[in-house]
């Protein structure tokens, strides 16, 4: 199969502009099949704009996106449930797609939070909603998935087991992940191209390259670059969210 | 069997009921519930206008509210007021206009109390059956709409990222409201029919845990105050709307009790 067919989405020189102030300008990417890309760059530097533009949710963009799927999972960055819902874990599973119960199930144990199917969202910690987000958005088994800071609120060595998980997903279902990130290390591992965003692309490549990047070290700092090696570690055992230690 | 007023009055609020409880499900869920109020307000000058031209009153107030609505969503977008000033803006110039134009309509014998707060006695066969009829459509079309308004509801975004349609949810779900509106303004009243929207929902809120059953004990609310009320109606000779929001209102007290319970259990 040649790269072309594996696009599912393309954005070619997009941007945006809310009450005359450019969001993000100039910024093409693709996510292709099994592919991780991951976009980085500090606080408002449009890393979200940029995924909601190659979601479709804006409506005057400049540039153009190509979407060649429909099937999309996606993990807003914020999302506050009113209390005057009451939504309990399993109703919110099956909010944008039906879906049979056992798939409800893998993907809940999938993110490690089967334990909270009958509890409700508003009285999850945060950490454990950011998995019940993310396993929502991989029950349906989407061809793309928009996943804009997954892991916050995420205790460190869940957010790292989570990238793995991730990755694992987008191997397993075959679908283009498109991640954001506040910080390039943790991703490291997981990703194939990262984007650096600064209301313009910054600089691109593999992580490795990125951080070696002038630009990007002049973004996040030198330290950032440096510190990288050492979450290049291994670890043997995964502590899933109910207090459980399992051997890798 | 319909012969009786009393029982016309009976078979139009178990109608209403069955359809005010999912719709008030999503006013309360949405915040909508002072968008009600505005479609209502506006109620009184589709009646006027029925009067006016001679045309069917349930007709006219559904075209009525659903113009205000429409010109509402233009004012969002085009005007800098935020939409708690727009709505009172319609609100109540839509409920003066409605009112200056009664005070035109000396030719005709007008029951202005029973427009604001409904009438036992005004329900006849015909209403019945625009009640029973159109209340299937209304909640025939919220079946079909409630996947992608229910996902809107919980996040807009993310409803329209995965392939729903939100807007147009939306739109439908406001023609609905207007719809639920023109329907049962007779037993109900102008004045009081967000409260039977609003007043079983919030019952139904505090002894719920999931949307589903939200929705169920939000109908059952709404029956059991169109029985409680209407009863009390024919009692104690008072206006059936106010009767049957009043009954609502006791059972909302009553439902304050599970929540204390649940909430001493916890501790």
């Amino acid at each position: 199969m040649s790269s072309e067919n594996n696009i599912l989405v393309k954005l070619n020189n997009v941007g945006f502009q809310q009450n005359t102030k450019w969001l993000v300008k100039g910024v093409s990417l693709q996510v292709e099949k099994g592919k991780i890309v991951t976009l980085i760059g500090p606080n408002g530097s449009g890393k979200s704009t940029t995924a909601k533009i190659a979601l479709g949710l804006f409506k005057n963009i400049e540039g153009e996106v190509e979407k060649y799927t429909n099937n999309i999972g996606y993990v807003p960055q914020k999302i506050s449930i009113d209390w005057t819902l009451p939504l309990r874990v399993k109703d919110f599973m099956l909010l944008t797609e039906n879906l049979r119960d056992a798939t409800v199930d893998e993907a809940l144990s999938m993110t490690g939070v089967s334990h909270l199917k009958d509890k409700n969202l508003g009285n999850l910690s945060g950490g454990e909603f950011q998995r019940v987000l993310l396993a929502r958005a991989i029950s349906k088994k989407p061809e793309l998935l928009v996943l804009d800071e997954p892991v916050q609120g995420v205790d460190f060595t869940g957010e790292i087991a989570l990238y793995e998980l991730i990755k694992k997903i987008s191997e397993k279902l075959n679908c283009g992940i498109l991640l954001i990130s506040h910080d390039l290390h943790t991703v490291m591992s997981a990703t194939d191209h990262v984007v650096c965003l600064n209301g313009h692309v910054c600089c691109s490549g593999t992580p490795i390259a990125v951080a070696k990047n002038n630009e990007y070290k002049a973004l996040f700092g030198e330290q950032a670059a440096q510190t990288l090696s050492i979450y290049e570690h291994k670890h043997d055992h995964v502590h899933s969210s109910d207090g459980e230690i399992k051997k890798n | 069997m319909f012969d009786d007023f009393f029982i016309r009055a009976l078979v139009a609020g178990i109608g209403i009921a069955f359809v005010t409880g999912p719709l008030g499900c999503f006013v309360v869920w949405r915040r909508l519930s002072y968008f009600g109020d505005t479609l209502a307000h506006s109620a009184l000058l589709g009646v006027t206008i029925a009067y006016s031209l001679e045309f069917n009153i349930a007709v006219s107030i559904f075209l009525v509210s659903s113009i205000i609505a429409l010109i509402l969503i233009q004012l969002q977008k085009k005007t800098n007021l935020p939409s708690d000033a727009l709505l009172g803006l319609l609100a109540h110039s839509s409920l003066a206009v409605g009112l200056v134009v009664i005070g035109f309509l000396t030719f005709i014998r007008f029951d202005i109390m029973g427009l604001l707060f409904g009438d036992i006695l005004a329900v006849n066969k015909k209403d019945l059956i625009t009640i029973w009829v159109g209340g299937a459509l209304i909640l025939l079309v919220l079946r079909l709409i409630w996947k992608p308004l229910f996902a809107s509801t919980v996040n807009y975004e993310l409803a329209q990222a995965e392939g729903l349609y939100p807007d147009r949810a939306k739109a439908i779900f406001t023609i609905l409201l207007a719809a639920i509106i023109a329907i049962s303004i007779k037993l109900v009243g102008v004045l009081l029919i967000t409260g039977m929207l609003i007043i079983p929902t919030a019952m139904a809120r505090n002894l719920s845990d999931n949307p589903q059953k939200m929705v169920v004990f939000s109908v059952i609310g709404g029956l059991l105050s169109v029985f409680i009320g209407l009863f009390s109606s024919l009692e104690f000779n008072t206006p059936s709307g106010p009767s049957i929001i009043a009954a609502a209102l006791i059972l909302f007290i009553l439902s304050l009790l599970k929540i204390k319970q649940t909430i001493q259990l916890k501790n």
